[in-house]
């Protein structure tokens, strides 16, 4: 934790020094005043990485699958690959056990990989407050590509195809979840479905299961962003090594037709207005309520209308009045 | 130890089981203990060589880096571990660790730069304790 100058450490990242582009990713998680400072410089070099989005419920492989995708794009040379790979906090203790990294060890050792572990904190909707600023620090590090894996929660995880270029589902045969997720959502997310473990009985009949749903909702997969784009059902085995070429091209092919159409660049446009909104609604937060019970300007308010038993709307439309009538005043 | 404030800064650490050992049940021990404790913890699995193990502290930013051995090879493997930590530039990492560490071998790593070694029986509450209050002093020894 010895700090050096932020000077330095920029000097240090450009030069392409691994400890550097860790402390910066680090100065983004722990929110250190620093660090606003120093992403402003790198943003500008951020944004000709393609961002690769890994979701999909618990133990479908999304570790696995990027390993195999690591292996296969670093063995053609592709340039350099960065990995955010978040699990889950425990809402107990504000710890983390980080276990991607077990799965992602074949390209551990190679320089043009950088593999980072992050934890949900307290965040929701399957990432952490940092994994945009940890991906752009992988991006500005010169990354190809940057891939993120989320939190496996099985449930929908909008967010990660908002900052993502383009999202990956894994699935697995015999996870009961696995069409339940679907349902819930991941259908309209996903640019390219992978079904993992297809060396076990069932990859087939998922598959088959998926292309009938996409069948059905052709109407969604038309309104989407990119025109005449249709998800692609891939079976793979990220055991046995089986299925990733043909895997890692349908995510490069998403990339082109992006790029094709224009939706790229436009792409991100809106993700850094959707950075600056999340920025703005983190300052808020940590303004008005803090961190702790009865903390920040509105803390006590909250805790005396809990108190006096206010209902929650009352006393939300009470607190956001208050906000305003404040800003006015200023 | 309190959970945290969410911008507080979380200590890391890397819970790493070094060479051929398979013996894995104090290093998960340790990893839940620390996570209950409100650490985020790393844990790379087994099989990881002295090159691995400090890469994945370059890359993940660690305060500390906890090695669990039992198989034996620790004279051999640990002062590695060490040297490659050092050559990284990364100094300022607490290198501890436990299993089955004969006392005067603890007392030679010890000598070589490694921070205190447990071994069986040890209660968890002690090393987390521990790894806390001595990535704690390093860090404000470190900005000072
Ligand atoms: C259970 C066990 C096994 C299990 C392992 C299951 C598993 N997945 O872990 C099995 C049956 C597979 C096994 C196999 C073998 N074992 Co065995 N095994 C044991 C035994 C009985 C207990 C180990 C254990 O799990 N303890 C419980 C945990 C919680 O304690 P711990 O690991 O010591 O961890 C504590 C501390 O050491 C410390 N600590 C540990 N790691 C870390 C890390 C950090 C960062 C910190 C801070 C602290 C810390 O804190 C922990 C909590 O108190 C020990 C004997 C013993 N009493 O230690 C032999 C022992 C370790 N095994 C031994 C041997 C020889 C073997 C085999 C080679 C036997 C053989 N000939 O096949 C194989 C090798 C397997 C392999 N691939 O490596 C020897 C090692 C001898 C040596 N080092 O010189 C021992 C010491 C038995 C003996 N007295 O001979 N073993
Ligand atoms: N049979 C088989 N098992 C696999 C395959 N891919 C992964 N696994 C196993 O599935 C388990 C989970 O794999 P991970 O890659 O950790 O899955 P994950 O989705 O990243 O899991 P979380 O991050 O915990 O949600 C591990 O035990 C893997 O060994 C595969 O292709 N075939
Ligand atoms: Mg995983």
């Amino acid at each position: 934790m010895v700090e050096r100058a932020e000077g330095d450490l920029l000097e240090r990242f450009a030069r392409g020094e691994r400890t550097a582009c860790a402390r910066l990713i680090t100065l983004a998680e722990a929110r250190d005043p620093r660090f606003a400072a120093l992403y402003d410089r790198l943003a500008a070099r951020t944004g000709h990485a393609h961002r690769v989005g890994l979701t999909g419920p618990p133990g479908a492989g999304k570790s696995s699958v990027v390993d195999q995708l690591l292996r296969h794009w670093r063995e053609a040379d592709l340039g350099k690959i960065g990995v955010v790979a978040v699990d889950p906090s425990s809402p107990f203790s504000g710890g983390a056990l980080l276990g991607d990294r077990v799965r992602m060890s074949s390209r551990l050792g190679d320089p043009q990989v950088f593999i980072r572990s992050m934890a949900s904190r307290d965040a929701h909707g399957g990432l952490a407050h940092a994994s945009v600023e940890a991906c752009d620090v992988l991006d500005a590090w010169g990354a190809e590509r940057v891939l993120l894996e989320t939190v496996g929660v099985g449930q929908v995880e909008y967010e990660v195809s908002r900052v993502c270029d383009t999202t990956v589902v894994v699935l697995h045969p015999g996870s009961g979840d696995s069409v339940q997720a679907m349902k819930a959502g991941l259908l309209e997310l996903a640019h390219v479905f992978a079904i993992n473990k297809d060396d076990q009985p069932g990859g087939e009949r998922l598959a088959a299961d998926l292309e009938e749903m996409l069948e059905l909702r052709s109407d969604l997969v038309r309104e989407r962003a990119l025109l005449g784009w249709k998800p692609p059902v891939l079976r793979v085995s990220a055991r046995e090594g089986r299925g990733i070429d043909a895997l890692a091209n349908a995510i490069d092919a998403h990339r082109r037709e992006l790029e094709r159409q224009g939706a790229f660049a436009e792409v991100r446009r809106e993700r850094r207005a959707a950075h600056v909104r999340a920025l703005v609604e983190a300052t808020l937060h940590a303004r008005f309520f803090g961190s702790g019970r009865g903390a920040g300007e509105l803390g006590e308010e909250l805790e005396r209308g809990l108190d006096a038993g206010e209902g929650p709307y009352a006393l939300a439309a009470r607190l956001c009045a208050r906000i305003s009538g404040e800003e006015q005043q200023r | 130890m309190k959970p945290e404030a969410p911008s507080a800064k979380k200590i890391r650490v890397l819970i790493a089981k070094p060479g051929l050992d398979g013996h894995d049940r104090g290093a998960k021990v340790i990893a839940s203990a620390l996570r209950d404790r409100g650490f985020e913890v790393i844990y790379t699995g087994l099989h990881q060589t002295p090159e691995m193990i400090v890469e994945a502290a370059v890359q993940e930013d660690v305060d500390a880096i906890g090695l669990s051995i039992l198989s034996g090879a620790h004279m051999a493997l640990f002062p590695k571990v060490k040297r490659l930590l050092d050559e990284a530039g990364l100094s300022h990492v607490l290198l501890t660790g436990g299993g089955i560490i004969p006392a005067e071998d603890a007392r030679a790593l010890e000598a070589q730069g490694f921070a205190k070694l447990f071994g069986p029986g040890t209660s968890t509450s002690e090393v987390c304790e521990y790894i806390e209050r001595a990535v704690r002093e390093r860090s404000s020894a470190g900005s000072a």
